[in-house]
């Protein structure tokens, strides 16, 4: 589904990504730990090009969007995205923060974007906060409907960049619930997150990313379990 | 001047009270012997009630709150564009709003009435009052779109990432989700400098437009007081700004009200 091939982003001087290779499946649930600075959150950013590598391919569906024939904002809305910050639209009410992208880009009428949204918000437990705004709502709240939002693109992969680091302890466990629903569902998912729990339970594949590059790819039993990189061992024993 | 007064007040044969309080003192004042007040109600039915000259003040504030009115929406859609451009990543347009900016904001006011008048419009026989509208406005642009441009700065790169990531186009973005945040931030620095522009436009008075400051001049020019006509129109100048500065403080109250829903 997403093919990567030898992906760079420098930031001027700054080297981020040094080279990634990476092929994720319909279906698959991939998490990538990591220490901070590692690059994880940009590579992520990078696989719907909020990022734009300084080298390397990206291919999506068959599409390189990599390429500048590529129109981004098509392949964008087969794409979710779900940030550390939530980034709900303030001014808008929690269905037309919802509602919004569907209608613009004309991929359904106005009665169906407000009926999948119901249903989806009946999905994270939220259907009675259809009118509220988000400034209203808990963190945990709110990165439910940044997770609704999303969905309500129907998107065919669904990108998750540290949703649950900016949330108070007690509301982490709501997240994840939703976002287990979701990998039951079949949905292919990529996750940055240091929920190693999450990484463990839901994971079909990890990463363990650190100074831009991929160092130890498994599965969770491998990963936690029995480590082969020494920097992937050192990682897990300050974090588990 | 008396002379015209006296012949004024004869004609008015059916007086009002103001002109029977003015027949009271008028042999008094032609001798030049008026005490305190009397000078001012003098001043007072001179420059206000006499020939209903009050009207010219009128008509001059509806004039400049007419010009005030378009020119602000000039100035907001001129400047809007002006903020976009400045913010397009387009080297060209950047470089083109940032010399107009430069420009008016570097020279000024009166000099670019001038030009826009004497220099623009000079052979071609048009409106004053449009006239004024075009120089204001295109002053106020260049405020204007540094006003929106901070407020769209001000909206978190967050919203614009949250938007792209939906498949939503740069301006669908910026239409939908930043512009009307940024403009509720600027909404407060818009209002004022209306209130600016209001006063600005007195500047118009030396392209012979009657707005408020000219009529006042007018009403000078008809009774030789030096104060009275000036400070008329200065009282409406302040009442207008004084009421749109209370709405102002409304409005900013409001918003800070708004943040918690």
């Amino acid at each position: 589904m997403i093919t990567v091939k030898d992906l760079h982003k420098h930031f001027g001087e700054l080297k981020v990504l040094n080279g990634i290779d990476q092929h994720i499946s319909p279906g698959e649930k991939v998490v990538i730990i990591g220490p901070s600075g590692s690059g994880k959150s940009t590579f992520l950013r990078c696989l719907n090009l909020l990022e734009v590598p300084t080298g390397g391919q990206i291919f999506f569906e068959g599409t390189e969007i990599t390429s500048p024939k590529t129109n981004i904002d098509a392949v964008r809305c087969r794409m979710g995205m779900v940030f550390q910050q939530f980034n709900l639209f303030p001014h808008l009410s929690v269905m037309e923060n919802i509602t919004l992208a569907p209608i613009t880009n004309k991929l359904m009428s106005k009665e169906q974007a407000r009926a999948r949204a119901l249903e989806l918000l009946e999905r994270v437990g939220l259907p009675e906060k259809a009118d509220a705004y988000p400034k209203q709502l808990s963190g945990g709240q709110q990165q439910r409907i940044a997770i609704v939002r999303a969905l309500a693109m129907n998107p065919d992969v669904m990108l998750f960049d540290e949703p649950t680091s900016a949330l108070d302890p007690e509301m982490v466990g709501e997240v994840l619930e939703v976002m287990k629903a979701l990998a039951r569902d079949g949905m292919t998912m990529v996750v940055v997150t240091h929920e190693m729990g999450f990484a463990r339970e839901v994971g079909d594949r990890v990463l363990f990313m650190d100074a831009g590059v991929v160092l130890e790819e498994g599965t969770p039993k491998q990963i936690f379990e029995t480590p082969q990189n020494a920097r992937t061992q050192d990682f897990l024993r300050k974090v588990l | 001047m008396l002379s015209t007064l006296m012949l004024g007040t004869a004609q008015a044969a059916s007086a009002n009270l103001f002109d029977q309080w003015w027949l009271l003192i008028k042999d008094k004042a032609i001798a030049g012997d008026l005490s305190f007040w009397e000078n001012i109600y003098k001043e007072i039915y001179q420059n206000v009630i006499f020939n209903n000259r009050w009207v010219n003040y009128l008509k001059g504030l509806g004039i400049t709150l007419e010009v005030s009115f378009f020119a602000a929406l000039v100035g907001l859609v001129l400047g809007m564009l002006l903020a976009m451009m400045r913010l397009s990543g387009v080297k060209p347009l950047e470089k083109i709003a940032g010399i107009y900016i430069g420009v008016i904001r570097g020279t000024p006011m009166l000099l670019q009435v001038l030009i826009i008048n004497f220099g623009l419009f000079g052979s071609i026989a048009i409106d004053r009052v449009v006239i004024g509208v075009i120089a204001c406005g295109i002053n106020s642009a260049a405020y204007v779109s540094e006003i929106i441009r901070s407020g769209i700065l001000s909206v978190d790169k967050g919203q614009t990432e949250a938007g792209r990531s939906l498949g939503l186009t740069q301006w669908s973005t910026m239409r939908l989700i930043i512009f009307p945040q940024a403009l509720k931030t600027a909404l407060p620095a818009l209002c004022n400098e209306f209130i600016t522009l209001i006063k600005e436009t007195s500047i118009l008075a030396y392209i012979a437009l009657t707005e408020l400051t000219k009529a006042g001049d007018y009403i000078r020019s008809k009774t030789y007081s030096a104060f009275t006509p000036y400070i008329v129109s200065g009282i409406l100048y302040l009442v207008v700004t004084g009421v749109l500065t209370k709405l102002l403080g409304k409005l900013e109250r409001r918003l800070r009200q708004g943040d918690n829903r």
